[in-house]
């Protein structure tokens, strides 16, 4: 059912081609596949996108360009070759000479893909010792070093004797592609590269990549984000359920989607669109009881302050012993039905300020107030009766359940003791997951056996079951695909319209926080750089940090902007 | 562990970035520990049922009947026995300082040479025994990890039967399969290297299913990792990938356990060298128990605090050089 158009003309020999890939796990049956008539080809210095949410198989199918698709995988295809050679029941060592050497791969989350406990340098210089590249240890450093420099990983002497966790992530990232590009393969495959990637450390990584195709390498580039990949692919493939529903270049696909599927993954992107615009085709929120108000457009100055930070403090400890300030002087005031934008970096004390907000943390200096009331001078025991009314949704919501309880019982956990009989209990359960646009059937599931959209909005069905006046939201939508993320950021609007919540929404992606807040905080190392308005900020940004992360995000190039980027992203490494 | 320590807010904790403060403060914990033992086997020797001169002689003459007054007074002030329990205890630690751990009752002689002569052969057992379990261990990991087949399972089947059967009943059936019947090797009492195996053997077996399971488990976790993807996809192969990044990892729980397993063989070897007739500290041990020679196991209690104390030691540097984020953080 691909949407084929007229392939351009090639002009030099196809590197890589994959005609009707199959690719299935244990007893399927071939209709059910998690890869279905999988086809497309790559020449050196192109760069072919496969787009689509986890689950589609857009990762599956890059393994097995590798001969890695898993050991219970049943790979089946018509041609699968890389330039003349058959990649179909290529023996172990003959895998072995074309992985790195040939085609090179970047794994998805450069944490846990580097060895934890190995050197940078050592993991590095791993492929070019496996395929004898280096004569000495001489020449094993120097060209470790010349690969870290080439991928823009600063003072790459030290970071090359340093353990990935030392690194930044945006370093963590560099230093796996440069891994890849070791022993300069001709093909690189890298598997959702800028996932959990700051806007900066993501625009940099892209134009790492952009690079790398220009000195003629052949790039497969792998994600859920169209506006990720918008910028560097020359044709772009969207994967749904195995199969690619449709293709195209960058350009066509963005003027004139025709498949359904492709229109809802470009709608799902907050950038560039009208703020308080739904993302997703559908949300329902049904609210029974309650009189459905318009959405507060413009928030007057009269509406109550509810929280209020006054100069808050906080210091820690850094590694060489010395005190270090993650917040600093940081003042600000929700108000009541507001949605305040926190925007920052990775380190720069968004998620220490949130502790402290919610009084998990004492503030060295400085004070938080709740509803006109002290907050953070309380001593917990006063503190404890109002701590219902400030509720936080976490980034990773599986972290945050319990794995042995059931989705009743965890919502349940969180409702008011007010709520006496297990009746009242089990409706009003009901009733907040009908809320959050989940059915009743999902009461007896376990956090495991629920999809990544679908847990989040249990933990948002339990962040309001005890009828918060402030919900702090700690990268809420920041682990999900776009097209999840869409649903869930369209969700918490239309809850905040319902129930007159406040939210304190923390977030390092500007477009998300764009699209959501009424007005917006910009942090750098613990300090206010920027606030106002979301609009004024986006649209005329005081600080010079500011503009440069407005000037990183990640859009959708449509045609006529392409050829005319990629030429802000050369300042300000962190 | 440190990372999460410096992730958590509330309470920082302040991990000693110098190794050598790191050291000095291990030290002096052993040292701390050592000395618990030594209070610890002093106030046994002094609240045991029964008057300590009276035991001495009946220890000495195999009597059991009362002494006379006299006799008690001279072993009572030639022991000490008659001054202040302060004044014993503090003449006790003195004395150990300077490395003497009193006299045997019934052999008139210092505890600490009748220890020495002996100690060497167990240590010896039980070094042998736990690097042999280590060895086994490791080669059926990186055969059978994540490895789905009929030899995987038989091997790991083993194992787990190997960790559960008792060591004197292996001791047993190996002295007659090996040593009876097939006459491979000596049957008792030999010092030889070829002595050795089967006592090492039969220590080994069972430390090595303990000590196979635990490192499996972890290893089958590791080889999910997407790191080790990483590294196949450079090009390394699969054995590969196990020796040079799976098995590290690993071997960090098996390492930890490895303090602990140490103890163990030491008093598993003093019941293995009584089935095979070792020499060693078995025997001058249960001969000592049995007659109720009190400074002999008083001196042996505090000569294993001490090993155990350096083992633990070793065990952590040695988890410190494998995992490099502890010393980093």
């Amino acid at each position: 059912m691909s949407q084929v158009r007229p392939k351009p003309v090639s002009q030099q020999a196809d590197l890589l081609t994959v005609d009707s890939l199959r690719v299935s796990f244990g007893r399927e049956i071939a209709e059910k596949a998690v890869v279905r008539s999988m086809s497309f080809s790559l020449r050196p210095g192109r760069c072919l996108a496969i787009v689509g949410e986890s689950g589609s198989g857009k990762s599956v199918t890059a393994r097995a360009l590798v001969g890695l698709a898993g050991r219970h995988a049943d790979v089946h295809a018509r041609q699968l070759s890389f330039d003349g050679t058959d990649l179909i029941g290529l023996n172990d060592r003959g895998w072995r000479r074309i992985r790195g050497n040939e085609i090179g791969f970047v794994l998805q989350d450069a944490l846990v893909a580097l060895d934890p406990l190995r050197q940078i340098g050592k993991e590095i210089g791993e492929g070019l010792l496996l395929h004898g590249a280096v004569s000495s240890r001489e020449e094993l450093a120097q060209r470790v070093i010349a690969l870290l420099e080439l991928v823009g990983v600063p003072e790459p002497e030290t970071k090359a004797q340093q353990l990935p966790h030392q690194l930044s992530g945006g370093q963590r990232q560099r230093a796996l592609i440069a891994a890849a590009l070791a022993l300069d393969p001709r093909v690189l495959i890298a598997d959702e590269p800028t996932t959990a990637l700051d806007v900066v450390a993501q625009a940099h990584v892209l134009a790492l990549l952009e690079e790398t195709k220009k000195r003629g390498k052949a790039l497969i580039l792998i994600s859920h984000d169209l506006a990720v990949v918008s910028r560097v692919a020359d044709e772009i493939l969207v994967m749904q359920r195995g199969e690619v529903v449709e293709r195209g270049t960058a350009a066509e696909l963005f003027k004139d989607p025709r498949h359904p599927y492709t229109r809802q993954l470009l709608d799902a992107v907050p950038s560039g669109r009208p703020r308080g615009s739904r993302l997703s085709p559908s949300t329902i929120v049904r609210s029974p009881g309650r009189q459905t108000q318009p959405p507060v457009q413009s928030l007057p100055k009269s509406r109550p302050i509810l929280l209020e930070a006054t100069s808050l403090v906080k210091h820690f400890k850094g590694p060489d012993g010395t005190l270090r300030a993650a917040v600093d002087g940081v003042s600000f005031e929700l108000r009541s039905g507001e949605t305040l934008g926190i925007v920052g970096e990775s380190g720069s004390g968004k998620s220490t300020m949130a502790r402290m907000i919610l009084a998990l943390d004492e503030p060295d200096e400085g004070a938080v107030q709740f509803a006109g009331r002290p907050w953070t001078t309380l001593a917990e025991r006063e503190r404890r009766a109002r701590r219902r009314s400030i509720s936080i949704i976490y980034q990773d919501p599986l972290g945050s359940f319990d794995p042995r309880w059931t989705v009743g019982r965890i919502i349940s956990d969180s409702l008011s003791s007010d709520v006496e009989t297990r009746r009242k209990r089990q409706e009003r359960v009901i009733e907040l997951l009908d809320m959050v646009g989940l059915s009743q059937a999902l009461l007896d599931r376990r956090p495991l056996e629920l999809s990544g959209g679908q847990r989040q909005r249990v933990a948002i069905a339990r962040a309001i079951a005890p009828n918060p006046a402030v919900i702090v939201c700690d990268e809420p939508v920041s682990a999900l695909d776009v097209s999840i993320q869409a649903q869930v950021l369209d969700l918490l609007g239309d809850l905040k319209d319902h129930l007159g919540i406040s939210y304190l929404f923390i977030s390092h992606d500007l477009s998300v926080v764009r699209h959501i807040s009424d007005r917006v905080i910009v942090m750098r190392r613990g300090r206010i750089v920027d606030s106002g308005p979301t609009e004024e900020i986006f649209r005329n940004p005081l600080s010079e940090y500011t503009k440069s992360l407005i000037a990183a995000m990640p859009r959708l190039v449509r045609e006529q902007e392409i050829g005319q980027s990629s030429t802000i992203l050369e300042e300000g490494i962190a | 562990m440190t990372l999460i320590s410096t992730r958590r807010n509330d309470t920082v904790k302040v991990v000693s970035h110098n190794p050598l403060v790191w050291f000095a403060r291990r030290i002096l914990s052993g040292v701390a520990v050592v000395w618990a033992a030594a209070t610890f086997t002093f106030l046994v020797q002094c609240l045991m049922p029964g008057d300590r001169a009276q035991i001495v002689i009946n220890v000495r003459s195999g009597d059991v009947g009362p002494a006379p007054a006299a006799e008690l007074a001279t072993i009572n002030a030639k022991y000490g026995f008659d001054q202040p329990l302060a004044v014993q205890y503090g003449k006790y630690i003195l004395r150990i300082l300077h490395g003497d751990l009193g006299e045997s009752y019934q052999q008139h002689r210092p505890v600490a040479a009748i220890i020495a002569e002996q100690i060497g052969p167990t240590i010896v057992l039980a070094i042998a025994a736990l690097l042999m379990a280590w060895v086994i261990a490791i080669l059926t990991t990186l055969l059978i990890a994540g490895r789905d087949n009929i030899w995987s399972k038989l091997l790991s089947g083993a194992q787990i039967f190997l960790a559960t059967a008792p060591p004197y009943w292996l001791a047993t059936i190996l002295l007659v399969v090996f040593a009876v019947n097939l006459r491979i090797f000596p049957v008792v009492g030999e010092s030889s290297p070829m002595g050795l195996v089967l006592p090492t053997l039969a220590l080994a077996l069972e430390l090595s299913g303990f000590f196979g399971q635990v490192v499996l488990n972890e290893f089958t976790r590791v080889l999910e990792q997407p790191f080790v993807t990483s590294a196949r996809t450079r090009g390394m192969s699969d054995f590969g990938v196990r020796l040079h990044h799976v098995l590290r990892h690993a071997a960090l729980p098996g390492v930890t356990l490895s303090g602990w397993a140490l103890g163990k063989l030491l008093s598993g070897a003093i019941l293995i060298e009584i089935v095979f007739a070792r020499q060693g500290l078995g025997g001058v041990l249960v001969a000592a128990t049995s007659s109720r020679d009190v400074p002999i196991v008083s001196g042996a209690v505090l000569i294993s605090a001490g090993l155990f104390v350096t083992v633990s030691l070793i065990v952590d540097l040695s988890y410190r050089m494998l995992d490099p984020r502890i010393r980093l953080t």
